[in-house]
């Protein structure tokens, strides 16, 4: 039996919670939260420490703290929530088929869908570490899970490869759950993580940060025994001579996230080089009319608090989808990513919205530069606007709010790009 | 530090990514000079991680008879940093019974900081388990 609804949302992390809130807040009165999990919130859950909500909600909190807050309402709301139901299949016209242990396959039709399934990590594989394939080499968010929620240590001898946020807090974690640390290891020349994780993360505990080193090798039998640590230099060449064989027991692999887009793919969706999620206009919506991603199914996320506010929009769309009370632009705009920069949401601009003043855009620069300025130029080259910054990494989403008035008519493009400071200005935010 | 040498440590100012590395000096535990700051809150920064580094701690503790074994927490202020090792080992040993309520208080007085520590997540009762608080057998 196929069961019709306004408005499906696929899974429950902060995305889809926000979504749901908001879709309904925007009148949409049939509303259907899909999560495989079996509880709400999604890898927020897990991530235990403090840094989430300053954005949003003006205050620090952890991550559970702040799921909660989105939970509760979801709770209180009309949204129909589905719990351990894991969605196998959308088509482009919208039907979806998901599984659960009560009622086994369902059947959904949807007059809008709003993709929120978050992302993995990137695995060993990925990276092609030579050597034995023994136990007790694992992602640092799988590490995470174990230790946060499911309550036992995976190890007591620690390396952790990768000096993102995430490399970064399970390096604490670990650390105060007794573990040795023994190095976060980092090939990039700098680490992609906040200053403060560092100092917080590390420093306080004494584990060395080694930047411009990597894994060179992996033994062990039955369980990881060893690691050999080795220098690259600036072309990530390595340098054979400063080979370390370094003893553990386990090696925590915090290289990435990729945004888990099986569904979309499968559904006929193109991913896009560099953000890694579906093509999308400014209303999140993808080259299917009526099917919206947001959060880190779009594009990897570092606050959460800018995950809510991009569901907010995905799902203010989908509810005008849904009553038809939208106006396409005449020429869609292109957002091309130019100099130094490595991707910007939305792809696009398809819509014309009288009500809106400001169009968020998100975006990631290729590395750390200090007093510059991101620069919007439309297709004939002229500056639209202009953004000052005193430092952007590439650990740090960037955004800036494009007043609508400053885009003409005819405009087709807008190139963003990174530009040095000193050269007159007409947008500074 | 008993002697009159002038001391210099370096204090990596975390709020905003440029990071700056800032020195103080002291003698006799005062401050006599701060640089390498690039604005005002490198200053304050530095003082107080300098005087009194403080860091909010969040870990888990157990849970009895709740729907899931574990239940994060934090402390509802900043400690001392000297005292998360201490505040660490009094955690392990505590057990809490499920339902937990976000915000609860599960420890008074942390590591003799006279600070709590709170629930970050509500915990439900367990659904399925017999009177011996052993799961069971889900057919
Ligand atoms: C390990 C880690 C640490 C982080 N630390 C911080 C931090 O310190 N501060 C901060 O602000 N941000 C942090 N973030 C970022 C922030 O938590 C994420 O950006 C945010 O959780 C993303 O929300 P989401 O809803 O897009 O994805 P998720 O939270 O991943 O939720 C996706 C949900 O979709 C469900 N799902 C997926 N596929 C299906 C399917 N086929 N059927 C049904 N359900 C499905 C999943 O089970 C999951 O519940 C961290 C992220 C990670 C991964
Ligand atoms: S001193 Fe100012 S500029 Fe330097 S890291 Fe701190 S906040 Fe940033």
């Amino acid at each position: 039996m196929m069961r019709e609804h306004q408005l499906v949302i696929i899974g429950a992390g902060p995305a889809g919670l926000a979504a749901a809130l908001e879709a309904e807040k925007a009148g949409i009165e049939d509303i259907v939260l899909l999560e495989r999990d079996e509880y709400l919130g999604g890898i927020l859950q897990q991530c235990i420490h403090n840094g989430f909500g300053l954005d949003y909600f003006g205050e620090e909190l952890t991550g559970p703290e702040y799921a909660e807050r989105f939970i509760d309402d979801v709770r209180e709301s009309s949204v129909k929530i589905r719990l351990k139901t894991m969605v196998l299949n959308i088509s482009s016209d919208k039907k979806i088929i998901a599984i659960n242990e009560e009622e086994g396959m369902i059947f959904l039709k949807a007059q809008a869908i709003i993709l929120a399934m978050g992302c993995r990590e990137r695995t060993r594989e990925a990276i092609k570490i030579p050597g034995t394939r023994p136990a007790g080499i694992l992602t640092a968010g799988t590490a995470q899970r174990f230790i946060n929620i499911e309550g036992y240590l995976p190890g007591k001898e620690v390396v952790i490869l990768g000096s993102g946020d995430i490399g970064l807090i399970m390096a604490r974690r670990m650390a105060l759950e007794g573990a040795k640390v023994k190095g976060v290891l980092e090939i990039m020349p700098y680490s992609s993580g906040l200053v403060r994780n560092k100092v917080q993360c590390l420093d306080d505990f004494g584990i060395p940060l080694k930047l411009q080193h990597t894994v060179d090798y992996i033994y062990g039998k039955q369980r990881l025994e060893a690691v050999d640590l080795i220098q690259v230099d600036d072309n990530f060449n390595r340098l054979p001579e400063t080979r370390e064989r370094i003893e553990c027991d386990t090696l925590l692999l915090s290289v990435g996230l990729i945004p888990e887009n099986e569904l979309s793919r499968d559904m006929g969706l193109k991913l896009a080089p560099g953000s890694g999620g579906p093509l999308v206009n400014e209303l999140r919506e993808t080259e299917i009319p009526g099917v919206y991603a947001c959060g880190n199914v779009l594009q990897v996320h570092d606050l959460v608090d800018y995950v809510s506010e991009e569901a907010e929009v995905a799902a203010r769309g989908a509810a005008n989808f849904i009553r038809d009370s939208l106006k396409k632009r005449e020429k869609e705009i292109i957002i091309e990513p130019g100099s130094g920069i490595n991707f910007v949401i939305p792809h696009k601009i398809s819509y014309q919205d009288e009500s809106r003043k400001l169009i968020r855009h998100f975006l990631r620069v290729d590395e750390p530069r200090e007093n510059i300025k991101i620069v919007i130029r439309d297709e004939a080259g002229s500056r639209i606007a202009s953004f000052g910054r005193e430092i952007v990494t590439p650990g740090e989403m960037e955004t800036v709010k494009l007043p609508e008035t400053l885009i003409s008519e005819g405009t087709d493009r807008l190139n963003f790009s990174i530009e040095a400071e000193g050269v007159e200005e007409n947008g500074k935010q | 530090m008993e002697n009159n040498d002038i001391n210099e440590n370096t204090i990596v100012c975390v709020n905003c990514p440029r990071g700056c590395r800032v020195r103080v000096q002291s003698q006799n535990g005062e401050i006599t000079n701060i640089t390498g700051y690039q604005c005002d809150l490198g200053i304050d920064y530095a003082k107080e991680e300098f005087k009194n580094p403080t860091r909010i701690l969040p870990t888990t503790v157990r849970v009895k008879g709740g729907e899931l074994e574990l239940v994060p927490v934090k402390t509802a202020r900043p400690i001392p940093k000297s005292r998360i090792g201490e505040a660490m080992r009094e955690l392990a040993g505590v057990k809490v019974q499920a339902p937990v309520k976000r915000g609860e208080v599960v420890v008074e007085d942390i590591a003799g900081t006279g600070i709590e520590v709170v629930a970050t997540r509500s915990i439900a009762l367990s659904q399925d388990q017999d009177n011996t608080g052993k799961k069971k057998e889900t057919s």
